[in-house]
């Protein structure tokens, strides 16, 4: 397992090249602010539909996002918002999703954590926990059907979805097939309201990787170095042909389930231990300490403006009109019938 | 030379693996072993790492093939009965059903099911599904009832954007023969006058369409001349075909080996009542099989689903009216 020693900083700090370092510091603020903002947002009732955040999960998922270039896959789950914009998702397309705009990727047919856009290699997540892991499966297995060599797929869960059936026969076919899949758990030590104990008997979800034989790592989910070197990692493991790979990253959500939830149930002592810790706290010390703070300040100013900006435009676009809307949800000449169609 | 159903349907694949490179099957057994019932028999040896065996995992078959189709392969994916599609129906109904609605992307895919019952094969292997998928919108639910329809519309399926459940009845594999493969065909949404007639209109599907011909055939011995159509595709339902056919008859038994609760039958009762109610001059009816499980022992399953018997019993009833 990663460790946070002054060892590990200097190892990173070595090892980030600068515009990736860039891009994870830019990622995590960016997610931090758009999501501050969406809560607000939430309790004036301007959001349509649910909003989830990912506050203190921000390192684990843009560490993912940085790992992987163009070309590769991303099947990110509710909390993934920094992972989403490391890897290239307009923050337009998130204001847009979430204040209903028609200019959205979806189109006001699907919302907020359901945006994808597969143009850009994004997979747009259904709810059903585990249910991404077969299907990146399935986008890496056709692109080495297509002889597309180097992808790599990306798909991230919690904790509880890898009780589910859909995670186990996925990641089990993965290996069997030998693909490029790396699946990131977030260990936030509960599931909604249920905490792990709950969920599963095992001591460490990473053992789990031993069963379906592949290799599996852990990682502090609060130190941002750690997960840049863990995943980047992963991801490199997969791209070089070693299969499917498994990040635990354990960490704390910073916030409730979702905006209607006040995540009472998280135990005292958890959030205050380590564990607990604010990852984008963690990530500005680091800055400071190599003398990067004015950088921060920097990124931190662009990052607010460009939420201000992303939330103002997407407000005055257009919304859906169920009258302009083609309500049909097949493609092929016929499919749909006459009656459904009005 | 004589051609079986499921001759047709391997045949298909073989066509759809040598025209389109982007079209792979996939399932259990399917590779070197050729599959259950050896719907892929040889596929493997002449297409070599485009029919992949897959493990016992029915809900990673289907959303492997829903990421495939998004990637612009057309899988097919074969499920060993279509009972154990129960298994993977998440990934169908809630993520290949949902993918061009949500994201104006196609996901391509055929789902193939050995459907409905057989003697001795019991409640987990008798099954008809097409009633469930058909349910969902954003999915083509196919019923062949003929070798040539078998051939030509699994070969329409997998050309289509959209994802298909091909329901292939499994009654129907060794005994229904046909001389030679179509070398044309009706569209797959078209339903077929099987057997023209003026008194009744019997509206059947897959194997049922057998079960309604020799009714039909029963009651020409009783001077009557029913009139059978076979809807070929339950979703999208050809109504017009069916409501054309009412307009000769005046009289309608919908007939479907699934559950009597909703379904195919249902929903062409509901048509015809409310888009064609002056036509008619009883009250529709429809036959399925009985409101419990599949029963194993021959003498059982014989009686819980309709045959010519059953069906040839319900016509003379509307007959009757």
């Amino acid at each position: 397992m990663a460790t946070r020693t002054a060892g590990a900083v200097k190892r990173a700090t070595s090892a980030s090249p600068h515009d990736s370092w860039e891009n994870f510091g830019r990622a995590m603020l960016r997610a931090r602010f758009a999501e501050d903002k969406l809560a607000s947002l939430y309790r004036a009732g301007r959001i349509v539909g649910g909003v989830y955040l990912g506050r203190g999960q921000e390192a684990l998922s843009a560490a993912g996002g940085v790992a992987l270039r163009k070309g590769d896959v991303f099947a990110p789950l509710i909390r993934d918002m920094a992972g989403r914009l490391a890897f290239g998702e307009p923050l337009i397309d998130v204001m847009r999703t979430y204040l209903g705009s028609r200019l959205g990727p979806m189109k006001g047919r699907d919302g907020n954590i359901h945006r994808g856009d597969l143009t850009r290699g994004i997979l747009p997540m259904i709810s059903h926990l585990g249910a991404m892991v077969s299907a990146t499966a399935g986008v890496l297995l056709a692109k080495r059907m297509k002889k597309e060599k180097g992808s790599v797929g990306l798909t991230c869960l919690g904790d509880g979805a890898t009780s589910t059936g859909s995670f186990h026969e996925g990641l089990n076919v993965a290996a069997v097939e030998k693909l490029p899949l790396v699946v990131v758990v977030a260990d936030n030590a509960y599931a909604y309201s249920t905490p792990k104990d709950r969920q599963f008997a095992c001591a460490d979800l990473l053992d789990r990787a031993k069963g379906y034989g592949i290799e599996g790592e852990g990682v502090d989910g609060t130190d941002p170095e750690a997960c840049l070197n863990v995943l980047g990692r992963a991801v490199q493991k997969a791209r070089e042909g070693s299969g499917p790979q498994l990040v635990v990253g354990r960490l704390l959500r910073l916030c409730g389930h979702g905006e209607h939830d006040d995540g009472l149930y998280v135990e005292k002592d958890l959030k205050n231990s380590e564990r607990g810790r604010d990852c984008l706290s963690v990530m500005e010390k680091i800055m400071q300490d190599r003398g990067m703070g004015k950088d921060w300040e920097k990124w931190k100013d662009a990052a607010h403006q460009e939420v201000e900006e992303a939330v103002k435009k997407a407000s005055e676009e257009p919304v859906p009109d169920p009258f302009e809307e083609d309500w049909r949800a097949t493609r092929t000449q016929g499919a749909a019938e006459a009656w459904v169609q009005e | 030379m004589s051609v079986t159903y499921l001759d047709a349907i391997r045949a298909a694949q073989e066509k759809a693996l040598r025209d389109d490179p982007s079209v792979f099957i996939y399932g259990q057994d399917v590779g070197k072993f050729g599959g259950a019932f050896k719907a892929t028999k040889n596929l493997a040896e002449k297409y070599p790492g485009r029919v992949i065996d897959s493990p016992i995992s029915e809900d990673a078959m289907v959303g492997l093939a829903v990421g495939a189709a998004m990637e612009g392969m057309k899988p097919v994916v074969e499920m060993q009965f279509a009972d154990f599609s129960t298994v993977g129906l998440n990934q169908m109904l809630n993520h290949a059903a949902t993918t061009y609605w949500r994201t104006g992307r196609p996901c391509p895919m055929v789902l193939r099911l050995p459907s409905g019952g057989t003697p001795g094969s019991g409640p987990f292997h008798s099954q008809s599904m097409e009633t469930i998928y058909s349910h969902y919108p954003g999915l083509v639910v196919m019923t062949p009832a003929t070798v040539e329809d078998a051939y030509s519309m699994l070969l329409e399926a997998i050309g289509m954007e959209d994802p298909v459940v091909f329901c292939e009845h499994k009654l129907l594999y060794y005994h229904l023969k046909a001389e030679a493969l179509p070398s044309e065909a009706v569209p797959a949404f078209r339903a077929h006058v099987a057997r023209p007639g003026r008194d009744v209109t019997c509206v059947a599907y897959s194997a049922m369409v057998h079960e309604a011909l020799a009714a039909a055939e029963e009651l020409a011995g009783e001077g009557h001349e029913i009139e059978v159509v076979d809807l070929r595709t339950v979703k999208p339902l050809d109504t017009d075909t069916i409501l054309a056919s009412v307009a000769r008859t005046g009289r309608l038994l919908a007939v479907g080996e699934s559950w009597p609760w909703g379904g195919a039958s249902a929903e062409v009762v509901a048509r015809v009542a409310s888009e064609g109610f002056e036509l008619l001059d009883a009250p529709p009816q429809r036959l399925n099989a009985k409101d419990t499980p599949i029963p194993y022992h021959p003498n059982l399953w014989a009686a819980h689903r309709p045959t010519a018997v059953r069906i040839a019993a319900a016509l003379r009833e509307v007959l009757r009216y």
